[in-house]
């Protein structure tokens, strides 16, 4: 993995994209999840695991949360933590 | 079923004893068919069981095996791993390590994993098979995997884990016999042997990700194609138009069923208890006794159960919602707007069925995993204008609220108080919520996840076992908590005996009480007799037009003009608008303290909210009291 980025510049600035990066239907790699160890390692048992392949589907009406399809099934996440989870 | 009713005050059904009785363990991550299964597999003979001094609650039963032989089977929270992070994932991880109170270390385990998710849910049997117990992995949804296309090989898989497995679809029967088969394995003490297979040493998740991944190819698992009817119908309820469309039709169909339609059933049960009530009248001499029967015990118990039949549609609402997967779809509608007073999409419907009973909302809450917001639902709940609040409503808006159109025909003032009613309890909620949330409740960083399983049919056995769970649990309370209050109510209504007689109310005990917190309530502008109807519907809400009823001498509450007119005789405006206000916000109900008590695991929470709600109640009051006052 990278060197070392500023969680809050890594979003905020747009230098890495995140997951809110993903259009409807399109897919990404995950890189890695920019968040404290027990949190990703909940978003990893449930599928959001670097180097895999996530595709964003449906939205809740106002678009967020969002659902994410991740090895085999499909997980809703708020915007303000699929920002923490960065592409490739 | 007989003896699963056991002592009340028993947590497991008959603890099992030592070496004779064995118990089996069943594990596996949410949604994967564990109470499918378990329902399947001890049918009646089960029943929910709290540990001590945890809210997670996991159901006991009883599986009847062949030669007449018995086991017993626990039902565990769902978890995907076993480290203890949440609560849930605690209780699973301490009863399989034999640590959890009140439970001896289960003899084997049953793992019973998704078919149609393997590679994801394989990753939980790297930490259960490193337990060392007898395991027996089940793969379940067998119809679904075949039904798109998938395959996998229990045989071989078996000889990787090395450990049985079977592949079986839950909710179809088919397949069941293999884990009778085990179960029996289990109490002859031909237990399989702890398995040699070599598990991920580093159990870190993408290192039992990678080993997962590869028992799958190595046993020739073939994941199923997508799920094209989950998909095609999320096009329909995830829609930005016709998702929220299909939302508020289900959030009206709920609300109407619960209210409108339970309508009939509860003035079925109510009719019946009344005539019920009328026959002992009639067949018993006038004594003591008869009355304490009649108007203690038969109105006291008989106001409660009327609630039955709303209680049991709710759900059976729910349980549709639920099984169907359609709740996860509502909860994630709805998350942005509860989002903004501090919950989360799942406090959506208890909140909502909340309208019609806090009772059954509080253990809908169920289905919120986070327990600072699931607290905080429970907390709020009572706030919602239940339907036990109308009949004090409708009395005081008839009796001081004249009626005058404000919007044509259909909206007029009493229509407007009642609203604005409606309304002050939902603000209630919103700043208790709020309150709450950004103090004792504050979410803890974990962020919001929310698992959109696939839709699947309701099965019938799962949906009439909750029925018949919930009536279970509803009915016992019925039978202790409220006939205990009920009779003591009774008791300090006639009590003491003037010569030899029952007293005027106002001499009797509760009038004592009445006279004895009348300086406590007089600046809201309440007397003695409001202050005895305070105090009696602690029971219920709707206790207090009954007692008002007895205090005023008046016959029956369907004479409702007269109890009007004595109203206005007792009450000013203020003190009637204190009174509305007073039920709008004040926590007067025994049966949600009681389920309060229960789904929090404590008297703590109960005792803090009633102490809330009254206050909040109190303060509120004295203002409108006040305030109207000025006016009139
Ligand atoms: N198609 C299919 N559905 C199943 C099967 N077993 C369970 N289900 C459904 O899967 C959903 C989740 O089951 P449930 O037992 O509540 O899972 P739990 O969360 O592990 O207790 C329910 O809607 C069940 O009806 C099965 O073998 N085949
Ligand atoms: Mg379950």
């Amino acid at each position: 993995m990278q060197a070392v980025v500023n969680k809050q510049q890594s979003h905020a600035h747009g230098g890495a994209r995140s997951l809110t990066a993903l259009k409807r239907g399109e897919s990404g790699t995950l890189d890695r999840i920019d968040l404290p160890e027990d949190d990703a390692q909940r978003l990893m048992e449930l599928g959001f695991l670097p180097g895999h392949s996530i595709t964003r589907a449906h939205s809740a009406p106002g678009g967020d949360p969002r659902v994410f399809q991740v090895d085999g099934s499909e997980v809703a996440l708020r915007r303000e933590t699929a920002v923490h989870l960065i592409l490739r | 079923m007989d003896d699963c009713h056991g002592a009340p005050t028993a947590t497991l059904p008959q603890p099992p004893a030592a070496g004779k009785q064995h118990i089996v363990a069943i594990v596996g991550p949410p949604n994967s068919g564990k109470s499918t299964l378990f329902n399947r597999l001890t049918g009646l003979r089960q029943k929910v069981a709290n540990f001590p001094g945890v809210t997670v609650e996991h159901r006991m039963g009883r599986a009847r095996l062949d030669h007449h032989r018995e086991i017993y089977l626990v039902d565990l929270p769902g978890v995907y791993s076993l480290h203890p992070r949440t609560e849930d994932e605690k209780v699973t991880h301490d009863v399989l390590a034999g640590t959890m109170e009140g439970l001896p270390k289960p003899d084997a385990v049953i793992l019973i994993l998704d078919s149609t998710n393997l590679s994801r849910h394989l990753s939980l049997a790297a930490p259960i098979l490193g337990l060392g117990l007898p395991t027996l992995v089940v793969l379940n949804m067998a119809d679904d995997l075949h039904g798109r296309g998938g395959e996998v090989d229990p045989a071989e898989l078996s000889k990787q884990l090395g450990t049985p497995v079977a592949l079986i679809s839950a909710s179809r029967g088919s397949g069941i016999e293999k884990i009778t088969e085990f179960l029996s394995g289990a109490t002859l003490q031909q237990l399989p042997r702890p398995p040699l297979v070599e598990l991920p040493v580093l159990q870190n998740v993408p290192k039992i990700r990678d080993w997962a991944a590869n028992i799958g190819r190595r046993t020739k698992y073939r994941a199923p194609a997508p799920p094209v009817w989950t998909r095609r119908l999320d096009g329909v309820f995830l829609h930005p138009v016709t998702g929220l469309v299909v939302f508020l039709l289900v959030i009206i169909g709920v609300f109407q069923t619960i209210f409108a339609g339970a309508r009939p059933l509860m003035d079925a049960v109510q009719a019946a208890i009344e005539a019920s009530g009328r026959w002992i009248e009639a067949t018993m001499p006038d004594s003591p006794l008869r009355s304490l029967i009649v108007d203690g015990i038969w109105s006291g118990v008989g106001s409660v159960i009327v609630f039955l039949p709303q209680i049991l549609l709710l759900f059976l609402f729910i349980g549709i919602l639920e099984d169907s997967g359609y709740l996860a779809r509502a909860a994630l509608i709805a998350d942005r707007t509860m989002a903004k007073i501090g919950l989360q999409g799942k406090s959506f419907i208890p909140l909502l069925s909340a309208y019609a009973c806090a009772v059954p909302a509080i253990m809908a809450a169920r289905t919120i995993e986070n327990k600072r917001d699931r607290t905080a639902t429970i907390l709020i709940a009572p706030f919602m204008t239940c339907s036990a609040r109308l009949p004090v409503y409708t009395l005081v808006i008839a009796a001081f609220i004249p009626e005058k159109p404000l919007l044509g025909i259909f909206f007029g003032t009493r229509a407007a108080a009642l609203l604005g009613l409606y309304v002050i309890g939902f603000l209630a909620a919103i700043v208790t919520a709020r309150l709450l949330k950004s103090t004792v409740l504050k979410s803890t960083r974990a962020p919001f996840v929310l698992e959109m399983p696939p839709y699947r049919w309701p099965t019938v056995q799962s949906l009439a076992l909750r029925l018949i769970d919930r009536s279970r649990v509803f009915l016992r309370r019925a039978g202790t908590v409220i006939l205990a209050v009920s009779v003591v109510l009774w008791v300090l209504s006639n009590l003491p005996l003037e010569n030899g007689k029952a007293p005027e109310i106002g001499n009797s005990y509760a009038g004592m009480v009445g006279h004895a917190v009348e300086p406590v309530i007089q600046p809201l502008g309440f007397n003695w007799k409001i202050g005895i109807g305070l105090i009696t519907s602690l029971a219920a809400r709707e206790v207090i037009v009954g007692t008002l009823g007895t205090l005023y001498g008046i016959e029956g509450t369907s004479e409702s003009m007269n109890l009007q007119s004595a109203l206005r005789h007792e009450l000013t405006p203020g003190g009637a608008a204190a009174l509305l206000v007073f039920f709008a916000f004040a926590m007067q109900c025994m049966s949600t303290l009681a389920v309060v008590r229960r789904e929090t695991g404590g008297w703590t929470w109960p005792v803090i909210q009633f102490v809330y709600m009254t206050l909040f109640a109190y303060v509120f009051s004295f203002a409108a009291n006040r305030l109207i006052s000025l006016w009139f």
